[in-house]
């Protein structure tokens, strides 16, 4: 995956969690917001964890740990 | 291999965060750790290569390989001990980190006790 679409991925996210939670706010349902925001950080830390995986999987290769 | 990639990435990093520090800090700190990730996914082509001619050039010098291998887990432990340390301050969790830093140099050290059992040899035999 083109790495710069990962960093575009995870700001879009961001950036409509921060949106849905203020619209949500305004139509009082505060605990669909706090929902929202857990799925938020659950698809984030998803992509985040591929790359961690990949990058302890080079790190090993390169440097033999 | 040039440097305008990697300006890149981090410019665009940096906007974004900013962005999202107000609004959603914890994707901050997430996305802050994509960018570093990205990073060194890019160099590690060229990382490659140099422990490849540092390898060469150490069996051209008859260097044991041990020893050599022994630098580089050391280098990559580090590498990720920094590199994970520094994630945790910026999420402003210092004591983390320098607990983290801790067990990171317990490791080398451990890595490093046969390079220094063989200097202890050397030296002993030499008197």
């Amino acid at each position: 995956m083109p790495d710069i679409n990962i960093i575009f991925k995870i700001a879009g996210v961001g950036i409509l969690i921060s949106i849905l939670n203020m619209v949500l706010k305004q139509a009082d349902k505060e605990e669909q917001a706090q929902m929202l925001t857990l799925v938020g950080v659950v698809v984030v830390l998803l992509l985040v964890i591929q790359l961690i995986q990949r990058l302890f999987h080079d790190v090993r290769a390169v440097f033999g740990l | 291999m040039d440097l305008g990639v990697f300006l890149g990435i981090v410019l665009l990093a940096v906007v974004f965060l900013s962005l999202l520090r107000q609004t959603r800090p914890e994707l901050a700190v997430l996305l802050s750790v994509a960018a570093g990730v990205i990073i060194f996914l890019r160099l590690i082509g060229p990382l490659q290569e140099l422990v490849r001619t540092f390898e060469f050039l150490a069996t051209q010098a008859q260097i044991n390989l041990v020893y050599l291998q022994i630098v580089f887990r050391v280098m990559g432990v580090a590498y990720l001990t920094g590199f994970t340390a520094q994630i945790c301050r910026d999420a402003g969790e210092g004591a983390l980190a320098l607990k983290l830093e801790m067990a990171g140099k317990v490791i080398i050290l451990f890595l490093a006790v046969p390079v220094l059992v063989a200097i202890l040899e050397s030296v002993l035999r030499m008197l």
